[in-house]
């Protein structure tokens, strides 16, 4: 492995594994009966699921009229949980497609459950324009079609129709990259399972897979494929979300800095999220062995750049405003910064540029305890990233007759709170039954780090 | 058609050092190496075999170019030709505005397209029977199948070269297949 090799002092997996333990420590997750914390976990994320349809089938009766939106704030919570959840997949695209490629081999514990979150917040986000539409039976009518108006076709110039094919396009790639990443681990459950059921149904997604090299091969190669085109995909998926907004005249979106600005927040919120799963995962399934300093150390580095690039964005956007001369564009930064919505935009700041700055420090990284606490402190921020760019941007627009204020209603907070439980509930499902740590790919990297002699 | 009865001899082994060290073995020896089984992808065992690389990545560039070409014929053709409309004093024509949605259908069809390759070209279809050489090599062993082609066979020597790579088991097969 000449190319491949990191320069990794110490063994990426601890505990001197063989393939056999590895094969044995991940398939135990999924026997057994499972633990009380399990279902105690699953059973609250169920009932915030719950609340979830309860609001969502209330707004879909009665209208989006029980929003709290009004003329002027027209676009406002459900477009910032949108952007929100498909940021946090971002993350999950990044490990398994970016870091592949750059051949960063301590991906490999964490992978699989990064890409689970990929797929699970794009369903979550998918929810939100759905019901914005206010008839969601027509959903369907975003698809370019034939049908009874003429054929009248969808506007291919529009930013929301570009919207509507990256994320199904960024939903079925990451469905297929995860699944075939899965199948190898399939097949190992299939021939070790006691259990007719789980034999018959891992026999069916395993597709016959014996682990035969010529298939490995081939299957090696599509999976450097699928990488590669995830990579520029998931790059455009945000991009295309951020000319959602850039695309219009508002003073406050129509800049040419929203892409990049986008797709580092979208990583930086999407890895915390990541971070603080896997923290969960490790302390409550016992994997320390597999997620260890070094797999913690990468991920809080990575948030710290991109963190510093949203903050940099930030100052460039004021720069910028002030720059320009455009009164319109000076007016909407400082009613961001000192309007009434002043209070969100400073949790902003100091949750997205001031906490990941602690990172500097060895002993923050290497304290799971505090990277935990910071990692929730930038899943809040990016929240509110959002909200503020949406709602501070409309709320004062050109005529001061039509200012107004916004606050969002009950409903939307349960909407809220419920598309947290559908995330969950998925994640829930996904580590009792599937492997959460990428088997196959884990006995690869086993070697590494631990004296053995590599060739090739 | 007659029956055939084929030989293999098959070594299992434990470590990555020694598949790849008995797998280069049986090559130099020119053995009919007629696959093997691996629980991942050790890297470098396709040269150790003497595989030709894969051509897969032909069947994405080609999936990628039509996906994309469709689209902004469909984009075109729609917007331009079966029912223009006035959208902001735009051009019927508006390339650069095309642009995004073409590139996601080219992602998606050449992502899709290669991995349906990958399915029927290794004949991976769900709920198809796993042909296993033996147990194991989804968990933690490897397995080297040679063919036993003609009376030249020296199946000692080879046996030999298996125990000095460590194989934990050598085992003979006879399967019967119809002549081609």
């Amino acid at each position: 492995m000449a190319n491949g090799q990191p320069l990794t002092q110490q063994p990426l997996i601890h505990g001197n594994k063989t393939p056999g333990q590895v094969t044995n420590d991940i398939c135990r997750l999924l026997d057994g009966r499972p633990s009380y914390l399990w279902w105690l976990a699953f059973l609250a994320a169920l009932s915030l699921l719950a609340l979830g349809v309860v609001a969502v089938s209330y707004q879909i009766r009665t209208g989006i009229g029980v929003w709290g939106l009004n003329n002027t704030v027209g676009w406002a919570f459900d477009i910032t949980n949108f952007v929100f959840w498909i940021g946090i997949g971002h993350a999950g695209t990044l490990i398994s497609a970016v870091l592949f490629l750059f051949r960063q081999r301590w991906r490999t514990s964490v992978n699989r459950a990064a890409e689970a979150m990929t797929i699970f917040a794009v369903l979550c986000a998918g929810i939100y324009p759905l019901i914005h539409m206010g008839r969601p039976w027509f959903a369907h009518w975003m698809f370019p079609i034939a049908n009874a108006r003429g054929p009248l076709w969808i506007n291919f110039r529009s930013p929301l129709v570009w919207d509507f094919f990256a994320i199904a396009t960024y939903f079925l790639i990451s469905l297929a990259f995860w699944y075939v990443g899965m199948v190898p681990d399939l097949a190992t459950i299939r021939d070790r399972a006691k259990g007719v059921w789980r034999r018959r149904i891992m026999g069916f997604f395993s597709l016959g897979w014996n682990g035969s090299y010529r298939t490995w091969l081939r299957y090696e190669t599509v999976y450097l494929l699928l990488a590669g085109l995830a990579t520029p995909l998931v790059i455009s998926v945000h991009t295309i979300v951020s000319w959602d907004f850039a695309t219009s005249l508002i003073p406050g979106w129509h800049t040419t800095i929203f892409p990049p600005y986008f797709v580092a927040g979208a990583v930086f919120s999407g890895m915390s999220m990541v971070l603080t799963l896997m923290l969960i995962a490790r302390k409550t399934m016992h994997l320390e062995d597999y997620i260890t300093r070094q797999h913690v150390g990468a991920m809080t580095k990575l948030i710290l750049l991109t963190g510093s690039l949203v903050g940099l964005a930030y100052g460039t956007e004021f720069f910028v405003a002030a720059y320009s001369g455009n009164p319109y564009e000076q007016f909407a930064f400082r009613n961001r910064a000192f309007g009434p919505f002043a209070w969100a935009y400073w949790i902003m700041v100091s949750c997205n540029v001031l906490t990941p700055q602690l990172f500097w420090s060895r002993r923050v990284r290497q304290n799971f305890v505090a990277v935990f606490i910071l990692t929730i402190f930038v899943n809040i921020g990016m929240w509110f990233e959002r909200f503020v760019i949406i709602v501070t941007s409309l709320h004062r627009d050109f005529l001061p007759a039509s200012w107004a204020d916004y606050s969002p209603t009950l409903v939307e907070f349960a909407t809220l709170i419920g598309s947290f439980g559908l995330f969950f509930t998925l994640f829930m499902l996904f580590v009792r039954f599937v492997p959460v740590i990428a088997m196959a790919e884990v006995k690869s990297v086993l070697s590494l780090g631990r004296g053995g002699h590599h060739e090739s | 058609m007659s029956l055939e009865n084929r030989r293999y001899l098959l070594g299992i082994f434990e470590a990555e050092e020694d598949i790849m060290g008995a797998t280069r073995s049986a090559r130099e020896r020119g053995l009919k190496i007629v696959d093997v089984y691996a629980p991942y992808a050790v890297h470098g065992l396709e040269h150790a075999m003497g595989l030709p690389a894969t051509k897969i990545s032909l069947i994405t560039l080609v999936l990628g170019l039509v996906g994309a070409g469709l689209k902004i014929w469909f984009e075109y053709w729609t917007t331009a030709i079966d029912w223009p409309i006035n959208v902001g004093g735009k051009p019927w024509d508006s390339f650069p505005a095309f642009f995004p949605v073409t590139f996601e259908v080219m992602v998606l069809s050449a992502g899709i397209g290669t991995v349906i390759a990958l399915l029927v070209s290794r004949r991976l279809v769900p709920g198809r029977k796993a042909d296993l050489p033996v147990p194991g090599v989804t968990d933690d062993r490897f397995a080297l199948v040679i063919e036993e082609t003609d009376a030249s066979f020296d199946k000692e020597a080879t046996e030999k070269m298996f125990a000095e790579f460590n194989a934990v088991e050598i085992v003979e097969r006879i399967e019967q297949e119809p002549t081609r």
